[in-house]
């Protein structure tokens, strides 16, 4: 009895400690999102000095946005992400697992592990500057390039469509796949030296390891780094925003999602945005709950439930 | 004895293809330093790999140009990623050890609730956001830049799991016994347990917010409040062709160079603290 009343005691203590986030959480995310939602059904911008509406339309903004180039930018940033993503997660895997193999004798490992992580704490914004500077007509690359006989003419990196996007590809690269070797290597580490040692004995050299190891035994944590990674560049903004001047030149190729919701909030279009913002929300909300199930869940990458269905089937043959 | 050769030509080869991408990671950054000690006209002339001596008066036009506040901006990005650092770790630690030492009747709702939304982007509310810091009056002002970061569920995340790996609930029963204060235990007794997960997470959020470009576009609007990034973008959107690009790298580097510098004193939390965050087992 007398416990009983204790715990109900300090669980007011509970409710007071997380008071903070909670709140901060329904004022300045919950409140928000309402709002956002409420204003993608009606018509609502500034033309001018002229605020319009707002007026209450339905779904027009939905109907219209996938009417606009809205597909085109979904495209443009899948594009950029995969040109980023692919090199990032085959040179991350490679650099882990060498990290990882003790046969290998690598020297300077907390050296390198610095300088790879290095570009992933600089800022997105001064890093797109930067490449803007370094890359432009009369930049020092053309010009090393010009100097070394590689190029008579200097190359317009910006001006062409390939240059723009293997740009903003090559920055997303340096500045994740270093975090993304770290992460890697941790999850290789955490495999049971017994199973290395006992596949050597076996005979097994370092590509089957690899495959038949390392590659099933990381399957989660790669599809955790898949998803967020996802997720990470479906808010692509900063280096294309500052690489192209917001503009996604040439010819709006290089225009992610989130620059169009920027210029939608710039020019205070807030029907538009909330429309736009709604879809955002759709697919990062299934992909939320995909992070959700993985991190929450005993068996994130269904590998169990398969097991448990072919043990099933077998059974049945027999 | 063949295999030992094998391993013998990988290793040589991991190096090379290991020192070729630290190349790459330290090449633009180098070609940066350089450009940035080096006066207009000698960078129209072409590269040199070798540094000039216009560092000082390159950094003494950044810092007396009116037009981009550039040390006025590393002040406001100081003050707001100090701020938004501090109140994150120390609210995120409260919210983890409410949910972690006490029990209640929504404990579990509100844990479900916090990972549902764990990498949610913060961008979907921007245009909520916006009219709703309007409507405050906030609008122009580094404080709706520093408070919503009480609310961050993935330092929350990672404090939780700090919290189930390291503190005994029988410590908090002793305290209780020794007659603390529930508010005081927490002060005196977990936060000091928690202090290595608190300074990995200080850390990469002074990082993240320091770096953070898009709300801090939308909201701040007079060139005395504009944080690094901001004005970084607004170099980009001004006629750059006539500008001195000797001062436009060195603008560059000091937004750059500060986290650099912090980065290579404390690379050793930072590694290890990447992976404490992202992975579960």
């Amino acid at each position: 009895m007398n416990k009983k009343r204790k715990s109900i005691s300090y669980g007011k203590w509970g409710y007071l400690f997380i008071l903070p986030f909670f709140l901060c959480f329904f004022i300045f995310s919950f409140i928000p999102l309402l709002d956002t939602i409420r204003y993608s059904f009606f018509e609502y911008y500034r033309s001018g000095i002229k605020e319009i509406g707002p007026n209450f339309i339905g779904v027009e903004n939905y109907k219209s946005l996938l009417e606009s180039d809205m597909l085109k930018y979904a495209g443009n940033t899948l594009i950029l992400w995969i040109i980023g993503f692919i090199p990032q997660v085959v040179v991350a895997l490679v650099l882990a697992c060498w990290f990882s193999d003790l046969r290998l004798k690598i020297h300077g490992k907390q050296f390198f592990k610095v300088v790879i992580y290095l570009p992933n704490l600089i800022m997105a914004s001064a890093f797109a500057m930067l490449f803007f500077a370094l890359f432009s007509t009369n930049g020092p690359i053309n010009s090393i390039l010009e100097s070394i006989g590689f190029i008579k003419e200097p190359i317009d990196f910006l001006g062409s469509v390939l240059g723009t996007r293997s740009l903003v590809g090559l920055m997303n690269f340096l500045m994740w796949f270093g975090n993304t070797t770290i992460m890697l290597m941790a999850a290789i580490m955490a495999i049971s030296n017994d199973i290395f040692e006992a596949s050597e004995i076996d005979g097994c050299n370092s590509i089957k390891r690899f495959f038949y190891i390392i590659l099933p035994l990381i399957r989660p944590i790669l599809a955790y780094t898949l998803i967020t990674s996802i997720i990470g560049g479906l808010q692509m903004f900063d280096v294309p925003q500052i690489l192209t001047n917001g503009q996604g030149n040439p010819d709006r190729t290089s225009m992610t999602l989130i620059m169009f919701l920027n210029s939608h909030l710039k020019s205070k279009n807030y029907g538009m945005a909330g429309a736009l913002s709604v879809y955002l929300f759709i697919v990062s909300g299934i992909l939320c709950f995909i992070v959700y199930k993985m991190t929450n869940d005993n068996d994130p990458d269904g590998s169990k439930r398969a097991a448990k269905k072919k043990a099933k089937a077998e059974k049945r043959k027999g | 004895m063949n295999s030992k050769s094998v391993n013998r030509v990988r290793s040589i080869f991991a190096h090379i293809v290991l020192i070729l991408l630290s190349f790459l990671c330290l090449f633009f950054f180098y070609i940066l330093i350089v450009n940035a000690t080096r006066s207009h006209a000698d960078l129209q002339k072409g590269f040199s790999a070798l540094p000039g001596n216009y560092f000082f008066e390159n950094l003494k036009s950044v810092a007396n140009d009116g037009s981009f506040p550039m040390f006025r901006g590393i002040l406001n990005s100081l003050i707001v990623s100090t701020c938004s650092a501090a109140i994150c770790t120390y609210f995120s630690s409260l919210t983890a050890y409410g949910l972690y030492a006490y029990d209640f009747k929504l404990k579990k709702a509100a844990f479900t609730f916090i990972m549902a939304i764990l990498v949610m982007p913060t961008q979907v509310t921007a245009m909520g956001f916006l009219r709703l810091v309007t409507n405050m009056g906030m609008y122009d002002s580094l404080l709706p830049l520093i408070i919503p970061s009480i609310a961050s569920p993935a330092v929350f995340y990672f404090m939780y799991s700090y919290l189930q790996s390291s503190l005994p609930l029988a410590l908090i029963e002793a305290a209780r016994i020794d007659g603390s204060g529930e508010f005081r235990t927490f002060n005196q007794i977990v936060i000091p347990i928690m202090k290595p997960a608190i300074a990995v997470q200080a850390i990469f959020t002074f990082v993240g917010s320091w770096n953070n470009y898009f709300v801090p576009a939308l909201i701040i609007q007079s060139k005395d409040k504009m944080t690094v990034p901001i004005l970084v973008a607004t170099l980009r959107g001004a006629d750059y062709m006539s500008f001195d690009m000797g001062k436009i790298y060195m603008m560059i580097m000091v937004a750059i160079v500060p986290i650099i510098i912090a980065y290579l004193i404390l690379s050793k939390y930072i590694i290890a603290g990447i992976t404490l965050g992202g992975v579960k087992e």
